[in-house]
């Protein structure tokens, strides 16, 4: 007996639109990147650390916070990944560009760590503990989202300084 | 009062890289059948059923419900228990409380995923925040890339040690006729050689996708000692999901999750020297590196010391503490059913049912599962009844 | 079996849509309201269970954004994809199996996603999902198939929305309390024959939580302790097709067990008061058959009777049920919330008088292919 032919099913291609809520302190992130090119973070009174982005509960001492900290575009690459592999990015149903950079970068004044895009992608000219910047779009092209930040450069540190 | 709960039957899936000739329900009932099978019981003395998965690799809403048919769930109590790559072990856990509460006597767990239906990584990415992550997320790989530059650069670990842990698990997965990779051995040079994916992640560093299911019966105590000859008790759960956010995670210290879920189960089952204490560990190793840094949260070595205790072939076959005789995630990643595997391994390592990749006169086991936002789960069982 | 109780609760208010909140100021929220109404800190909580939907959040692994809003930074904590009252079933199991108690919250935002997507998105994908089947749609075929086999009528369905809105607005937290007339849900536009607007659920946002304990922690809680008596579930076949819908066979199992857990012989008399998953107008009267609180076929009766009414012998849904506020996974956790609420004397304006025995339903999967049943008790 022959093998029997095996079909499959691809699915529609439709997208599943969302609307995702934000909420008051992350609005209030977006709403500082437009106006001042700067970051907010939110300081726990207990533990003390500033988290960002800014959120409503310090999960480690399950306290609710309120005092939001304005923090630098700066920072330092904590860890970096080159991303080289196809896939589908489900935010556009395409293959994202590869490669780019993945990088984990704790801001200026937080405590935790901040996650963007780094346009470096040669391996070489990044390393962890390089200093990096966040360039912004022009004001009058953002959109609340992530992506009002384009992503990070590397602040290049002259010889000798 | 709890009850005691063993492990009496496991079935698997010989695991694939695509399963075209089942659907899904089909695939699970392979597992189902075997599991029923090994401890010589029919769907009728199943009391219960959980099972698990991760939503959006096959794009099924409520896989519970779906999958009776193939589950055995028709006119049971069913429940659908998800959260991630930890999903497999948060089933047996489940499996575990539905026995231990009284309410059940016999429970089937089931864990399962057909990874070929969809782009995994696409899947993947929907699981970090939509609003602040998912722009820059590329999926499992980067994210785990970071931890691995984190520990190299502290401790100078080289991609030479992370080869080592992979040849480890594809050498491991040789005994294992279910393995994904078995039948697919490779050398430290060719996983050496192997594309890199994500800096410092080749293609040799990192778990498959695969089509496969697992099932495991849990019963309780007079059950257990009735119906199975070696029954594999379970001595101790704990779970840590401790972050909800992934920068607020270290990656610069031990996996803090898997430290504090280990301490708890260690504790609860009499654990003191891990590396002494357990005859083997099925872990869930998703990419080599943490084959280094992991058993150090473990308490296998010490910080820094993973290279090191690798090198020296503690966790190979026949050494200290043989890891992942399985051949481990890094050969079989069928994600919802990936931590229960490591259950039903370290089951089946108990009952001395393990055939090739037996691991003599195990009295102590251990299964961890991980996920989620740097999660892990940890699971103890033993030849002999808890106290 | 070891005595648990429901000890505490909190629902947030059921609206369409809460556009100032995330899941995780929801979860937050009613997390610490449930605290405070028992009278707990999170110390007393040793673990803790989320219910979460990855279809309804558009997250994989929904779980992962709620965690650390449900206090479970170091904590045992694991999530159940399904009704609230599943969530809370395995809740109970983890008291009984060890811990002195656990928080159940689930949560959801119907208002973000889309509904006809997700819905569909529960069927199967190669025989039903292209053919457009939702709940709706699925619903629809039950209610005609249930009309059919027993003569029941349109009219009486009617009856069910009339009652259970009104009594809605007794109830603060609801998101549809309305005055309305048998001839408006009649008139109101046919959404899938033979259901009409006023015959289905609105979509709603809302989170609720509740803590269940063991005797130490009932005797610690500030509030009267709504005891387990009974809880049991069972699911039937998947395809619509494999399945009588006018014969709802395993909640009449899971109803069975839960008596006899509970010790109940006679329901419909046992029975103080009832909160049952109405998504639709008929589902009222099919559910109480499928629990023995009447013959199969007599469900349409009840309302007309005025059995169910809130002055009725047995009053089913006096929160104004899931037809009111029907934030999907919440909605079997609010009717076991309410149950409770009617054992502790705390129901407010639409309390039932001297209610010693309360019953609880959820359902999960198309058209009720499993059922969850809680009965509460006062002692």
């Amino acid at each position: 007996m022959s093998a029997p032919e095996l079909l499959t099913m691809t699915s529609p291609d439709v997208g599943m639109p969302y609307e995702w809520s934000i909420g008051i302190y992350g609005s209030k992130f977006f709403q500082e990147i437009r106006a001042h090119q700067r970051f907010v973070g939110i300081r726990c009174p207990q533990c003390g650390k500033v988290r960002v982005p800014p959120r409503r509960v310090c999960g480690t001492c399950f306290r609710e916070l309120d005092e939001l900290v304005p923090l630098p575009p700066t920072g330092t690459i904590i860890a970096f990944t080159i991303v080289n592999y196809p896939f589908i990015d489900p935010a556009t149903g395409l293959e994202r560009p590869v490669p780019y950079t993945y990088g984990y970068i704790q801001l200026d004044g937080a405590d935790n760590i901040f996650s963007h895009i780094i346009n470096e992608t040669d391996e070489t000219r990044i390393k962890v503990g390089m200093r990096v910047r966040a360039v912004f779009k022009p004001a009058a092209e953002m959109q609340g989202n992530i992506q009002d930040i384009r992503h990070f450069e590397i602040i290049e540190v002259k010889h000798g300084e | 009062m709890a009850r005691r709960v063993a492990i009496i039957g496991t079935g698997q899936t010989h695991h694939r890289s695509q399963r075209r000739d089942v659907n899904g329900r089909e695939m699970i009932h392979e597992a189902v059948q075997r599991a029923l099978a090994d401890c010589e019981l029919t769907m009728r003395d199943i009391d219960a059923v959980v099972i698990g998965n991760m939503d959006h690799f096959e794009a099924i809403n409520s896989v519970d419900t779906w999958s009776v048919e193939g589950s055995g769930g028709v006119m049971k109590p069913i429940m659908k228990v998800t959260t991630g790559g930890t999903t497999g072990t948060s089933v047996a856990i489940a499996a575990y409380y539905h026995v231990a509460s009284g309410m059940f006597d016999k429970v089937l767990a089931i864990g399962w995923e057909k990874n070929s239906e969809s782009d995994t990584t696409g899947a993947i990415v929907t699981c970090s925040d939509p609003i602040w992550d998912r722009y820059s997320y590329s999926g499992a790989i980067p994210s785990l890339a970071t931890e691995a530059s984190a520990y190299m650069e502290k401790y100078g670990a080289t991609q030479r040690d992370a080869a080592r842990v992979a040849l480890r698990e594809r050498t491991h997965a040789q005994n294992n006729p279910y393995a994904h990779m078995h039948g697919r051995p490779l050398t430290l040079d060719e996983i050496l050689d192997s594309p890199m994916l994500a800096y410092p992640i080749k293609l040799g560093d990192i778990c498959p996708r695969t089509d496969g299911a697992a099932a495991v019966v849990f019963a309780a105590e007079d059950v257990a000692e009735k119906l199975a000859p070696r029954p594999a008790w379970i001595k101790a759960t704990a779970v840590r999901h401790t972050y909800s956010w992934f920068g607020d995670v270290d990656q610069r210290t031990g996996l803090e999750s898997l430290e504090r879920a280990a301490r708890e189960a260690y504790a609860a089952a009499g654990i003191k020297n891990p590396a002494e204490d357990f005859d083997v560990a099925e872990l869930y190793l998703p990419y080599s590196y943490a084959g280094l840094k992991w058993i150090e949260s473990l308490g296998f070595c010490g910080p820094g010391q993973g290279p090191q205790f690798i090198w020296d072939g503690h966790t190979d076959m026949g050494g200290k503490i043989p890891v992942n005789p399985s051949g481990g995630v890094m050969s079989t990643n069928c994600i919802g059913a990936t931590a229960l595997l490591r259950v039903a391994e370290a089951a089946i390592q108990v009952m001395g049912k393990g055939g090739a990749r037996q691991v003599p006169d195990v009295k102590t086991a251990l299964a961890t599962g991980f996920g989620g936002c740097w999660w892990s789960d940890v699971v103890i069982l033993g030849k002999e009844k808890p106290a | 079996m070891e005595k648990i109780a429901i000890v505490g609760a909190a629902q947030t208010k059921y609206e369409s849509r809460k556009a100032d909140q995330t899941f995780y100021d929801m979860v937050f929220d009613v997390t610490t309201a449930a605290l405070e109404d028992a009278g707990l800190t999170l110390a007393d909580i040793d673990n803790i269970i989320t219910v979460s939907n990855d279809f309804l959040d558009g997250r994989t692994i929904s779980s992962m954004a709620v965690g650390e809003a449900a206090g479970a930074h170091d904590k045992n904590i694991s999530t159940v994809e399904g009704d609230g009252t599943f969530g809370a079933f395995y809740g109970a199991m983890r008291v009984l199996g060890g811990f002195r108690s656990t928080l159940v919250v689930a949560h959801s935002k119907g208002s973000e996603g889309n509904p006809q997507f997700i819905s569909n998105a529960m069927f199967d994908p190669i025989y039903h999902r292209p053919l457009g089947l939702d709940t709706t749609s699925a619903a629809a075929l039950q209610a005609n198939a249930y009309l059919t086999r027993y003569g029941i009528t349109e009219e009486q369905c009617a009856q069910v929305a009339v009652k259970n809105h009104g009594n809605a607005r007794h109830n603060p937290l609801a998101h549809q309390p309305l005055e309305i007339s048998v001839e408006e849900v009649l008139r109101s536009p046919k959404v899938a024959d033979p259901l009409k607007l006023l015959d289905c659920s609105p979509v709603s946002d809302g989170a609720a939580a509740l803590i269940i304990g063991n005797e130490e922690i009932a005797r610690k809680a500030k509030t009267k302790p709504a005891w387990v008596k009974g809880v049991a579930h069972c699911a039937e076949e998947y395809f619509l097709g494999d399945r009588d819908l006018a014969n709802p066979k395993a909640l009449r199992d899971a109803a069975k067990r839960a008596y006899q857990m509970a010790g109940i012989r006679d329901p419909r008399r046992e029975i103080d008061v009832a909160e049952v998953y109405d998504a639709f107008s008929y589902m009222e009267p099919l559910w109480l058959e499928g629990l023995g609180l009447c013959d199969p076929g007599q469900g349409g009766q009840l309302t007309e009777s005025g059995l169910t009414a809130m002055n009725g012998a047995l009053p089913v849904n006096p929160s104004g049920g899931v037809l009111s506020a029907h934030a999907l996974l919440v909605a079997g956790l609010a009717r076991l919330i309410e149950a409770s609420l009617q054992i502790r004397g705390e129901a407010g304006a639409h309390q039932i008088p001297g209610v010693k025995t309360a019953l609880a339903h959820g359902t999960h999967g198309p058209c009720g292919q499993s059922h969850c049943i809680w009965i509460l008790g006062e002692s």
